[in-house]
């Protein structure tokens, strides 16, 4: 299933690194002296079992936990603390576990949210400039077409996404993140709760995106099958600590990840 | 008895448009968070005991300013102290914590500034205009100090209108309300956005307390008269700014009709006191209203899939 063309770059920049990175809230340590990093082009899982720190993982790296120790390199620039907002300039975009759209706007208007940093530099100049505001409307309004075409779903531009069957949500989610243009998209269990043909259509949207925009991709996701086929290269928590990383062959064969996912006789 | 009626609608229009102010500073941040801000109220009482203070030591003007940057630091304490650390909580936990600021408020007011009754003197003229007087035998009265805060309030409300309406921001404000983290993802400064709306609520709260102050004195009392937004919030829809002005006026106008017209039925028909019709009549209009158009007048639909 896995194109080749997005491959060559592999061994291209390095996007993102992670380093020692410990996190807890209160006693509970979610992720424990974690290191891994991401380079441009690839696609990157990260899984674990339920509880192993996935979605905390994520969470540190677009700035909605602020881990105790360790730093996070973006490209190039390592940051000791970072807000979510901030993030998203940088040019991190993401999806959410449990669908995070805005229910009572429209396909439409959720996608052009995305596009809130493109607009100008200034999120609150744009009042002053009616004008050229408007031709700017128009060509983001472009973007976003292109967008809503490229994941199949003119028919429902104008539904508020509150009404769409929850697979539909989950594309809407991802053309919103993709309307950001991101360097890097952060997708948390894309496929979660879909049937096998939605899986199969947001495989294929997830290497497209990744072909055709370059998108460096980095998901959290459950099923094996696709994480297997998708990934350039996996890193494997469990109980906030990684005890793998690798190509999908060398982490499925690895006697720590076998161990964490089938349980282990004491 | 076309005249009277007449005197009382606008009578009734101009109160309204007063009721439209307070409602939108309730308006303004429900869009913002998704929360209904009680502490508007107790805003209003702060602004106006600020107001009525510090006019007495220093020109009127420069008491305006000085207060309008009280409500700005208050937003901004409000914004540093509470909302920053509530992100992403249930919409009922930041009303409890509104509740929690309702009282600090209304106590913490009058530590600073006492707690007698303050009056605050705009110099509006005093004697009533009667119009249209070839119309009508007598002409119509119109109390210029009402006229006066009636145009105020048109002019604030017609400048929030513009800001939020017509420019993205508008579109920001929803997604913020909508989904805290979804909003932050996409880059929307969630802490700019509920600074802001907080200061402009504050400001809102300050023209609608000097208005109110002028009129009644500025006492605890005053911070009860937003309770009449609710029932304008609801005919107008909560998340809407054209929804207060009109959900304003209808309450105003109707609530002046309805002890004109109403009370002398209730009397002469069933032998009843009839007084009071004012205190109550908006509230049953707003839950008949609920019945019929729970969004309100301009409200976003309601949606949720099940």
């Amino acid at each position: 299933m896995r194109a080749p063309a997005g491959n060559t770059m592999e061994a291209g920049d390095l996007l993102l690194a992670v380093d020692n990175v410990s996190l807890a809230f209160g006693g509970v340590r979610a992720l424990r002296d974690v290191s891994f990093d991401i380079s441009k082009g690839e696609i990157r899982a990260i899984i674990g079992p339920n509880g192993a720190g996935k979605t905390s993982m994520l969470n540190v790296v677009n700035g909605f936990y602020q881990p105790q120790q360790g730093s996070i390199t973006f490209k190039g620039a390592t940051r000791a603390k970072m807000r979510p907002f901030e993030a998203a300039r940088g040019g991190i975009a993401r999806t959410f576990q449990n669908v995070a759209l805005f229910k009572g706007m429209t396909v439409l208007d959720n996608i052009m949210a995305g596009r809130t940093l493109k607009m100008h530099r200034g999120f609150f100049w744009q009042l002053l400039r009616h004008g050229p505001a408007l031709a700017e409307e128009v060509e983001h309004r472009r973007r976003v077409e292109d967008i809503i075409d490229f994941l199949q779903i003119p028919h429902i531009r104008k539904i508020p996404v509150g009404k769409l069957p929850y697979g539909l949500q989950k594309r809407v989610e991802l053309g919103r993140a993709l309307a950001m243009e991101p360097d890097l998209l952060l997708l948390d269990e894309p496929m979660a709760g879909m049937n096998l043909e939605e899986k199969e259509d947001m495989s294929r949207f997830i290497v497209d995106v990744n072909n055709h925009y370059g998108t460096t991709i980095a998901l959290i996701e459950h099923d094996m099958g696709v994480v297997m086929d998708l990934s350039d290269r996996i890193v494997v928590l469990d109980h906030g600590i990684k005890i793998a990383d690798g190509t999908p062959s060398e982490v499925q064969n690895d006697q720590a990840v076998i161990e964490a996912y089938l349980g282990v006789a004491h | 008895m076309l005249g009277p009626i007449l005197e009382t609608l606008i009578g009734g229009l101009l109160t309204g448009v007063l009721y439209s102010l307070v409602a939108l500073g309730f308006v303004l941040i429900f869009k913002a968070s998704g929360v209904f801000n009680f502490a508007q109220g107790a805003m209003v009482l702060f602004a106006a005991l600020a107001l009525a203070r510090l006019s007495e030591v220093m020109p009127f003007v420069l008491a305006l300013a000085l207060s309008a940057l009280i409500m700005v630091a208050l937003a901004y304490a409000i914004e540093f102290l509470v909302l920053r650390r509530l992100v992403n909580q249930e919409g009922i936990i930041l009303f409890m914590a509104t509740l929690g600021i309702t009282y600090f408020l209304d106590g913490f007011g009058q530590s600073l500034w006492g707690s007698d009754i303050y009056k605050i003197r705009l110099g509006l003229p005093q004697n009533p205009i009667f119009i249209l007087e070839s119309v009508f035998p007598g002409g119509l009265l119109i109390d210029p100090a009402e006229l006066v805060a009636a145009v105020i309030c048109a002019v604030m409300v017609a400048v929030l209108a513009v800001f939020f309406q017509v420019t993205r921001v508008g579109r920001a404000l929803r997604a913020v309300a909508d989904d805290h983290q979804a909003a932050q993802s996409v880059g929307i400064p969630l802490n700019h956005i509920w600074l802001m709306v907080w200061a402009v609520s504050g400001i809102v709260a300050l023209v609608a307390g000097m208005i109110w102050g002028a009129k009644l004195g500025v006492q605890f009392s005053i911070s009860l008269v937003a309770l009449k937004a609710l029932p304008v919030l609801i005919l107008g829809g909560f998340t809407s700014i054209p929804g207060a002005v009109v959900g304003g006026l209808i309450i105003g106008a109707g609530e002046k009709l309805a002890e004109v017209l109403l009370a002398p039925v209730l009397i002469r028909w069933f032998d009843l006191a009839g007084g009071g019709i004012e205190n109550w009549f908006a509230y049953v209009l707003a839950l008949v209203f609920l019945l019929v158009r729970p969004q309100g007048l301009f409200g976003e639909r309601i949606i949720e899939r099940i």
